[in-house]
């Protein structure tokens, strides 16, 4: 938590940080969707007869689909052909095939996301797969991960490099069926992150994707697919900003997580999109689709998440917990301020033996915020002494904010155990005084307590996103107190 | 240093203080005695800033300034300090990281350099153990779980780090155990010198046994309603607070 002078100064800056725009030609196609756009994008990305076959078959299942209305959100009614659904880095014809060779302005866009991409990825150890919009433009450190025989790569590149993966695994996880928001990522998904972790293969750096909306009026529609084979183990970090605009952007992205026998997976998400300004205007709507299968005994994934950013989320990272013994973990920080709305959770889905989750969701609302906790914990018959521990606690600061849990337990085997425990508390006003009585400003006296209050899911983020959390933290609730 | 002059302070539009005068000079120790519910914790939250209460008349100055215009953390960095009745938890901060910041806001107020992380644990190690407050206390959250006795000498120990120019300790000794009571003592009295002073909110004259104060004053009623040398604390304790409280009318 120790905060050099610069960081202070940085985080004391009233206006969100990552709010520029890249003045960079792109490759758009304009905007409307229907069956010829699902064609183009999967003909300019050059892809196999099946992946074409699978898009469209989502998009005519999306077609029958009616936008989910039951997550306690409200925003207007999203014209889906006024997005564009592809857009790419014109520069894209001569792809880099080193830092060297992409172009200066994406790598300043990212030097003021805090992510110089030499330092960043050579000092920590980071593999930084950069997402600009539509196209990944860098991917350092393949050679050593190659050397691992880890794959780590856009997903285009995995289409056309190791299509027999993709075909095996995508869609697996979250089906193009699965809800609308899912099915129409499947539809028109144009890049994304791949990675596969073969057996025993223990990953020698954290992965690492930024991904950032920069051209007006696009969705964004990446899709990550993750695969740790038997015995191997992954810690994957993604984080998100997005350029401030006046204008709603949809983010619709899909996360398919697959952890075979005793392998784990590691999910780690700092989401900071523009929120929208203080009277609510503009900021991304965040309809993610989140879902880890431990499908091997023994297997684990464990979602972390800290949630600042969205004018809107919808977000419900899942484990379904196949394999014996398989652990699913779910920790999340989502602070909603000004005019934020999230819905957010998790669901656990025991289907083996001896199967166990914890669920730690810390919730922070400021100002006109409004955060719902949704969870569901389904314990299914084959779920012998399966177990459950779910930890669901509220800060609130001010008066017009809100806080809703919404806890659903299904069990339907005896022997499961299931807790549930849940806390509503105000930021304290004797708190607050007794850190201002010992000087320190009601600022960071705020900072300081809601970094408390989320120390239960700091703790378990990797290191160097603990950081840039707690950072953000300071950003997102800026002035909502005092 | 301390100069509060016929102060008038209401609760929910119910006056608590009614005319308190007292003025404290560096190098004194006061203590304030008084019966349950006289203002004593009153007085003590706003010299400190604490919101909800309502001047309504009188001022109060200290070290030539208007002390209710400034902020809470304006008065702390100034150098007044308040040893709480009833120290508040926070989970999840580390008691040292707290005392930490709060150290260095003073000392940057001050122009002095912040201390590293190094020099400040040296400092905070030292003084633990002038309190006998063990090692594991440096990674325990403000206050969690702490018995009240274990509060109470944190209190000290902040306020032997912080160093202040005015101390106001509300009822430092109650809930406190004999050794305790010494330890706390000896806190108090090592900060003790010509340039600092402090107020003793206390209801017992054990205290007083181990850290002699130069004035004793009796609020009742919003109001100081006797003051007298050391003996008065002895006088108090023998006879009760009914004798003074009725001559004074409140
Ligand atoms: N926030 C508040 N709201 C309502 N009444 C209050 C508040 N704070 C103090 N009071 C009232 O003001 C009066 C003085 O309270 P205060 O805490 O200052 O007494 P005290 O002298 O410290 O008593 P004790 O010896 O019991 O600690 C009491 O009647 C109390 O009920
Ligand atoms: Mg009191």
């Amino acid at each position: 938590m120790a905060s050099s002078k610069d960081d202070l100064e940085r985080l004391l800056k009233r206006e969100y940080v990552a709010g520029f725009i890249t003045d960079i030609e792109a490759d758009t196609v304009p905007p409307g969707l229907d069956e010829s756009v699902i064609r183009l994008i999967s003909a300019k990305k050059e892809e196999p007869a099946f992946l074409l076959e699978w898009r469209l078959a989502a998009y005519r299942h999306w077609l029958t689909l009616r936008e989910p209305r039951w997550a306690k959100v409200a925003y207007p009614p999203i014209d889906y052909q006024a997005i564009s659904y592809y857009s790419a880095p014109k520069s894209r014809a001569d792809a880099p095939q080193s830092l060297d060779e992409v172009d200066p302005k994406l790598l300043e866009t990212y030097e003021k996301l805090g992510i110089p991409l030499h330092e960043r990825a050579r000092l920590a150890g980071v593999a930084v797969d950069a997402v600009f919009d539509s196209v990944s433009v860098a991917t350092t450190f393949k050679e050593k991960l190659r050397e691992a025989g880890v794959i780590f790569c856009s997903f285009s590149e995995a289409v056309r490099e190791h299509p027999e993966l993709v075909r095996q695994y995508l869609g697996s996880v979250v089906p193009h069926t699965d809800n609308f928001y899912a099915a129409l990522n499947a539809a028109v998904f144009t890049d994304g992150s791949f990675v596969y972790v073969p057996p025993g293969v223990r990953c020698p750096m954290e992965l690492s994707t930024y991904f950032r909306i920069n051209a007006a009026n696009t969705g964004q529609f990446e899709r990550t697919l993750i695969i740790a084979d038997a015995g191997s183990h992954v810690s994957y970090l993604e984080g998100c900003t997005a350029p401030m605009r006046d204008e709603n952007q949809l983010h619709a992205a899909v996360v398919e997580l697959v952890a075979l026998e005793d392998a784990t997976i590691k999910y780690s998400t700092v989401q900071n999109w523009y929120p929208g300004d203080e009277q609510g205007r503009g900021g991304i709507y965040n309809f993610v689709t989140k879902r880890g299968d431990c499908r091997g005994d023994r297997s684990k994934i464990t979602w972390t998440q800290v949630e600042t950013g969205s004018a809107i989320t919808w977000k419900y990272p899942s484990c379904i917990l196949r394999g014996a013994g398989s652990v699913g973990e779910f920790y999340s920080v989502a602070t909603t301020n000004n005019h934020q709305q999230a819905d957010t959770g998790t669901k656990m889905i025991h289907i083996g033996p001896n199967t166990r989750s914890t669920i730690v969701s810390k919730g922070i609302s400021a100002r006109h915020g409004q955060q719902t906790y949704r969870g569901l914990v389904k314990v299914l018959p084959s779920a012998d002494g399966a177990r459950n521990h779910t930890q669901c606690d509220s800060l609130l600061m001010g008066d017009r904010c809100g806080a809703h849990t919404v806890p659903y337990i299904e069990v339907k085997n005896p022997s499961a155990q299931v807790e549930h425990e849940a806390t509503t508390s105000r930021i304290g006003e004797d708190q607050l005084f007794y850190c201002r009585q010992r000087g320190i400003s009601a600022e960071d006296a705020v900072n300081m307590i809601v970094n408390g209050f989320c120390k239960d899911v700091f703790q378990v983020l990797p290191m160097e996103f603990a950081v840039e959390a707690q950072k953000l933290l300071s950003v997102s609730l800026e002035g909502a107190v005092g | 240093m301390l100069q509060i002059d016929d102060l008038q302070v209401s609760v929910e539009d119910r006056p608590i203080l009614k005319g308190l005068s007292l003025k404290v000079n560096a190098g004194e120790i006061h203590a304030i005695m008084g019966p349950n519910g006289s203002g004593k914790s009153t007085l003590a939250a706003v010299l400190a800033g604490r919101e909800g209460y309502v001047h309504t008349g009188g001022a109060v100055h200290y070290r030539g300034q208007d002390l209710l215009a400034l902020a809470p953390e304006a008065r702390a960095r100034e150098g007044v300090f308040l040893g709480f009745q009833y120290p508040v938890e926070i989970p999840g901060v580390n008691n040292v990281y707290l005392l930490k910041a709060s150290l260095n806001a003073q000392r940057r107020h001050r122009g002095e350099p912040e201390l590293d992380a190094f020099e400040f644990l040296r400092l905070v190690r030292e003084q633990m153990t002038f309190m006998g407050i063990p090692e594991e206390f440096l990674r325990r959250s403000v206050n969690e779980g702490f018995s009240g006795g274990e509060k109470k000498r944190n209190e000290i120990l902040q306020m032997l780090i912080l160093q202040p120019r005015l101390a106001i300790l509300d009822e430092i000794d109650s809930g406190l155990d004999i050794d305790a009571l010494k330890v706390v003592s000896r806190g108090i009295e090592a900060l003790r010198s010509p340039d600092r002073a402090m107020i003793l909110v206390t209801h017992y004259q054990r205290l007083l046994d181990y850290v002699t104060p130069d004035f004793v004053h009796v609020l009742a009623g919003g109001r100081i309603v006797r003051s007298g040398g050391k003996e008065l604390a002895r006088e108090l304790e023998a006879e009760g607070y009914g004798a003074v409280v009725a001559g004074a009318g409140a």
